[in-house]
């Protein structure tokens, strides 16, 4: 900066930063649009998703109390234990959905109280109980049992809504940004010659690369920010152990982006053609990779199909390290894919660009 | 040595030759400009004379050296205006300005002059998409010699101005070769290419045609002196009569004389007292083109 001189690379930088911050439509697909979808989901959905089961205890339940310390801490993880002493008055308070359940203990019976309101969480209650007293019966007896449960990892069913929402999102609002920001500066570049002009300039090809490349990895993370921020401190999101290999993925799914925008602004001639060509790639591929709703329960077909696509490897990576509670290792695959999609695009792009638009 | 060297330059696109055969010599401080219709071929011209284009054949040297491929030891030498407002969006004029000079490792305060010098101080917050088409040119312009270049190309600097915008812009553009700076711009309006330039390249259908001095493209024109005397004083037959008058006829603004011994008619016309609200008119570039081409100028 001495002199008032400004490095080159600064200076595009910068150029493009003041134009995207300047142009609202820009800054609201980036980040105003996505969030409104964060608090949606996260905000009103959120309410009617997996949280505890609220568990009410009616007198001494043998079985619940004399629990092992470890097994309580994962009875507690499941159940909000409140204590009654009337039965007749917890059954009530769980037929007006005040409750889920009511436990008491008849001799050796566990006696459950149960409402079909909520089937899911009916489910969860069942299987809960049932494992908890199947364990208790194997602490006791000191023998091991003849059948033993194999469980399946359930955890997508049991994150709350906004632990899933937040990366998937996330990766739609990034895959968004990186693509429309590349499509709108390949296309308007090249319609008001600037483009030209910047070849004519002393500035090498990396330099003009390097800058946008850099503000547009700069906004993904600033929106990986707001959205980790709004996430934890107004619905409770609560990260993972190595959440922090999110920052390489979205740096990497940034760049694949920019080259899917890369190639939408390649094989079109206008601006608008551009956008629209980005949106047209993007949007399906954000339903069909999970970042509105979880694909678990979607059909076989469509888990197949979006193995292809680039959005759905990195809402995975983000998912593992972000919530899942994933060691850092389970990012590498997805960012080796991304990394591949990015280079194979990026050079089929380079291919089908036309310097003239005519 | 010549700042400028073009030897036999073809361009084709499919079948069409948009430069066909161009060769040009322009001396260092030269104001140039480069003159014809729409689709001649200018621009093409141009960029390859930039190095943005690369020529099928034929050779270009500027300040000595090839341009193609991309030279970066030319690039801070020269400034170019394309033929389209290369801006970045949404930044304002001095935004705008300071971009450029960074990316030719210019103080801003550089910038700040040129900003001063073609007139936009107090639009220096506007954003370029607010700026008239005027002030985008000269902002433009500003942005192709913030370097301070050698030579600077500008491709059509006034199209799309208003009259009297263009003749403001006359005032910057004929300044820019003061201090030796060789010039090259393109044009489509004769009356511009004949105020601002030093030499004159007459182009249509790829090929440059003829390249002077306008006086000289004039002079080379034979062309016969039209003299328009104003109405009523004078009728048609009585003016076909007039010694060293070729032809006469009538026209809105009065009756216009073809001759050429303009001397004689003018001499005349004095002795019968008609020299009041007179106009003589010899061959304008408009003749030249004509007279080359065989058409009229149509831009
Ligand atoms: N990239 C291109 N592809 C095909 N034809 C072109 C291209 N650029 C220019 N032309 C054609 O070449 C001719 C000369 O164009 P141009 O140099 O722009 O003329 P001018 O600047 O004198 O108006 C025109 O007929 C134009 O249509
Ligand atoms: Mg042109």
């Amino acid at each position: 900066m001495s002199a008032g001189r400004t490095s080159p690379f600064v200076a595009l930088s910068r150029a493009i930063v003041l134009g995207f911050l300047r142009d609202k439509a820009s800054v609201f697909f980036a980040i105003i649009f996505p969030l409104m979808f964060l608090v949606l989901f996260g905000g009103i959905f959120g309410s009617q998703g997996q949280s505890k089961v609220d568990l009410i205890q009616v007198g001494d339940v043998a079985l619940v109390d004399e629990l092992s310390p470890a097994a309580r801490a994962a009875f507690d993880d499941t159940f909000e234990v409140s204590r009654l002493d009337d039965l007749d008055e917890a059954v009530e308070e769980v037929r007006k959905g005040d409750a889920d359940v009511a436990i008491e203990m008849r001799g050796d019976v566990l006696v459950a109280h149960y409402t079909q309101t909520d089937p899911t969480k009916a489910a969860i209650t069942q299987g809960a109980l049932r494992a908890f007293v199947d364990g208790t019966n194997v602490a006791q007896s000191g023998q091991p049992p003849r059948f033993s449960l194999s469980t399946e990892q359930v955890e997508d069913d049991s994150l709350e809504t906004i632990q899933y929402v937040t990366p998937g999102l996330l990766g739609w609002a990034v895959a968004m940004s990186a693509a429309f920001g590349a499509a709108a500066t390949l296309q308007g570049w090249r319609q008001s010659k600037l483009m030209r002009r910047l070849q004519l300039a002393p500035v090498s090809t990396r330099t003009v690369v390097g800058a946008r490349v850099a503000v547009t990895v700069g906004i993904a993370l600033v929106q990986m920010a707001i959205f980790v921020g709004l996430g934890a401190a107004a619905f409770g999101l609560t990260l993972t152990g190595s959440w922090w290999m999110a920052i390489p993925l979205v740096v990497i799914g940034t760049l694949c982006f920019m080259s899917i925008g890369l190639l939408a602004g390649a094989i079109t001639t206008t601006t608008e053609g551009a956008v629209n060509a980005a949106n047209f790639m993007v949007l399906p591929m954000a339903f069909l990779s999970g970042s509105f709703f979880p694909l678990e329960g979607s059909p076989r077909w469509l888990q197949v199909v979006s193995q292809a696509l680039p959005l759905r490897h990195l809402n995975d990576g983000m998912l593992d390290v972000m919530v899942r509670g994933q060691g850092p290792a389970a990012a590498l695959l997805p960012m080796g894919i991304l990394a591949a999609f990015a280079v194979v695009v990026t050079l089929v792009a380079a291919r089908l660009f036309r310097w003239e638009t005519s | 040595m010549a700042a400028i060297s073009v030897h036999d330059v073809v361009k084709t696109y499919g079948s069409l030759r948009a430069v066909d055969g161009v060769s040009l010599e322009v001396g260092e401080g030269e104001f140039v400009g480069i003159l014809g219709p729409n689709g001649a071929g200018k621009t093409t011209t141009l960029e390859i004379i930039e190095g943005l284009r690369r020529p099928d054949s034929g050779s270009v040297e500027l300040l000595g050296e090839k341009v193609w491929p991309r030279n970066a030891g030319l690039l801070p030498r020269i400034g170019v205006q394309l033929q389209a407002s290369s801006f970045f969006e949404r930044l304002t004029a001095r935004e705008q300005i300071h971009t450029f000079a960074s990316l030719y490792s210019v103080p801003t305060a550089a910038a700040d002059d040129w900003l001063e010098r073609v007139g936009l101080v107090d639009k220096v917050d506007t954003r370029v998409e607010d700026l008239s088409g005027g002030q985008a040119q000269r902002l433009s312009i500003a942005c192709a010699l913030v370097h301070d270049p050698d030579v600077v190309f500008l491709d059509e600097p006034t199209a799309a101005l208003d009259p009297q915008a263009r003749r403001n812009l006359w005032d910057l553009l004929a300044g820019l070769n003061d201090s030796g700076r060789t010039v090259v711009l393109t044009t489509h309006y004769m009356d511009e290419a004949e105020v601002l330039c030093d030499r004159v390249a007459i182009m249509d259908a790829g090929r440059i045609l003829q390249f002077d001095t306008p006086a000289a493209l004039v002079r080379g024109l034979d062309s016969p002196t039209r003299i328009t005397v104003a109405p009523g004083q004078l009728d048609v037959a009585d003016a076909r009569g007039l010694a060293g008058v070729s032809d006469a006829d009538e026209a809105p603004d009065g009756v216009v004389l073809t001759t050429r011994e303009p001397a004689r008619v003018v001499a005349t016309l004095a002795e019968r007292d008609l020299l009041d609200g007179v106009r003589v008119q010899t061959g304008t570039l408009e003749d030249v083109f004509l007279s080359l081409t065989g058409r009229e100028y149509r831009a």
